[in-house]
């Protein structure tokens, strides 16, 4: 079955996910079509970012059905490479390469797992440094820029991939709230060009104001969502209540 | 010069430098200097390729590989380095093929120096695959993760990602495991390579007069040796040092 665009690009079945003995995800599903940007909140511990770690195949799971346009991930023999060509990652701690300087980090995958030429691949490098806003710090390694500035990198360094599909893990949790605001910018502004984006936030604000589509999960199902006109004012479900009480 | 130490060894009987105005035996000591260095290079590669390798197959997925590199360690860590050169070379030595140059003489596929290279090269890679399995576990997982998502094979990203930075974490421990073998080649004497030590002791049981000059000798020429190594170790390590990372 191949996969076109007005089927949903990522698509979740059920899925269920444990580690050893503890259950963290007990049936998830949901469709996430093409240009849509999902938002994912939730209490601490409740699965939210073992549930993006497993769209990309990070964390395996146990049960269930997980597609990337049309692609299994779910599958032993599942070709891994095809899958992270489609789907970008940001982390909470950005995980930036340190022995290499930002433009390098930008670069390196290109290189080395498309096997792209390089005077192309550094080109477009430094244009995602410009449009991440770090235009000037190219040859700065990781150590030197601030949390926020190495956040922007990670994002420039998802990008130069090509995903069609952009994962974020709390990305802004590590952040001083003044960093913050640098990021979800450039976050927006991926969402605004279309970019197919599933975040993991507990920035209420930001949620409402970029999300298609929120979804509130607690111990690993999803107690409600809707989109964000409705899903602060008419969340019916005592758990989402107390959580939206407790954080806006 | 060479007078001078003629006439010291005739002064004082038991300082004769004699490698200092005897070709023969200047012969002896230059070509026992070239076999150390090329034992302790020969050496210190192998045995950095072994903890290399030996890091990776620790990480595998198979258990019998993983088993079977933790019984190398554990033969190579807790048994003596002389033992295993001695067993190397009479007991495993036995058993190796043998070739005719001249089709006269029987001579073994691998020499007295290939031996030595063999087994002190399993004896320090043993340690520097301890050494590099620090290194790689200081390395986060997340950083590994981060390349894993970004479409990096196993290999890229022992490759790009973790050596190099599992190589900066263990330096300083590497560095003294190799100070350590290129000392250790001296016990290839007992299987009669023709490296310092051996030179040397075939000087003084010669010229017993020649003795002490030639201990001196010794030590210096191990503390250049070793110098030399540590020298290049430190400005290979001040060359990788990354700006903001770590230390």
């Amino acid at each position: 079955m191949t996969w076109t665009p007005d089927q949903p690009i990522i698509s979740l079945k059920d899925v269920h996910k444990s580690f050893g003995d503890l259950e963290v995800l007990k049936g998830i599903t949901f469709d996430v079509m093409k240009g849509e940007v999902i938002c994912i909140i939730g209490p601490s511990g409740s699965g939210k970012s073992t549930l993006i770690r497993c769209i990309n195949a990070l964390n395996d799971i146990q049960r269930g059905s997980i597609t990337v346009e049309g692609q299994e991930v779910h599958d032993p023999n599942l070709d891994k490479l095809e899958l992270r060509k489609k789907v970008g990652m940001v982390f909470q701690q950005y995980n930036l390469f340190p022995h290499k300087t930002a433009l390098e980090n930008v670069m390196m995958a290109p290189l080395l797992v498309l096997k792209q030429a390089k005077a192309d691949v550094e080109q477009r490098a430094r244009r995602l440094m410009k449009k991440v806003r770090l235009e000037g710090k190219e040859n700065f390694y990781p150590g030197e820029l601030s949390g926020g500035q190495q956040q922007r990198v990670a994002i420039a360094r998802s990008l130069a991939m090509n995903p069609d599909v952009m994962l974020f893990d709390e990305v802004t949790a590590a952040l001083d709230p003044e960093t913050v605001k640098e990021v979800l910018v450039t976050i927006k502004e991926l969402a605004a060009e279309g970019m197919t984006c599933i975040l993991v936030t507990h920035e209420m604000g930001f949620a409402r104001e970029v999300a298609d589509h929120i979804y509130f999960t607690d111990r690993g199902v999803i107690v409600e969502h809707g989109p964000p006109a409705t899903f602060f004012t008419e969340a019916s479900d005592p758990r989402t209540q107390e959580f939206l009480s407790q954080i806006l | 010069m060479e007078d001078f130490f003629r006439q010291l060894a005739e002064d004082a009987p038991r300082w004769n430098f004699i490698w200092m105005y005897d070709e023969r035996q200047q012969g002896k000591i230059l070509s026992g200097i070239w076999m150390t260095i090329k034992l302790a290079v020969a050496c210190v590669a192998l045995s950095v390729v072994i903890g290399i390798v030996g890091a990776w197959l620790q990480g595998a997925r198979a258990a019998p590989v993983r088993l079977l590199v933790a019984g190398y360690i554990q033969f190579f860590r807790n048994t003596p380095p002389f033992v295993q050169l001695l067993f190397f070379y009479f007991a495993l030595g036995q058993f190796t093929p043998t070739y005719s140059p001249d089709g006269w003489l029987q001579q073994p596929i691998i020499s007295n120096v290939g031996w030595a290279i063999i087994s002190l090269s399993f004896f320090a890679g043993a340690f520097n695959v301890e050494i590099f399995r620090a290194g790689i576990e200081a390395v986060p997982q997340s950083t590994q993760e981060a390349s894993e998502s970004l479409g990096f094979s196993r290999l890229q990203s022992y490759r790009y990602v973790v050596l190099p930075l599992a190589f900066r974490v263990c330096l300083p421990a590497l560095n003294n495991n190799l100070v350590n073998l290129v000392k250790t080649t001296t016990q290839a004497f007992a299987i009669a390579v023709p490296e310092l030590l051996y030179q040397s002791v075939s000087i003084w049981n010669d010229y017993p007069s020649a003795q002490n000059p030639t201990m001196v000798l010794l030590f210096v020429v191990y503390i250049l040796l070793v110098a030399v190594l540590v020298f290049g170790m430190h400005r290979w390590e001040r060359a990788m040092r990354i700006p903001g990372y770590g230390t």
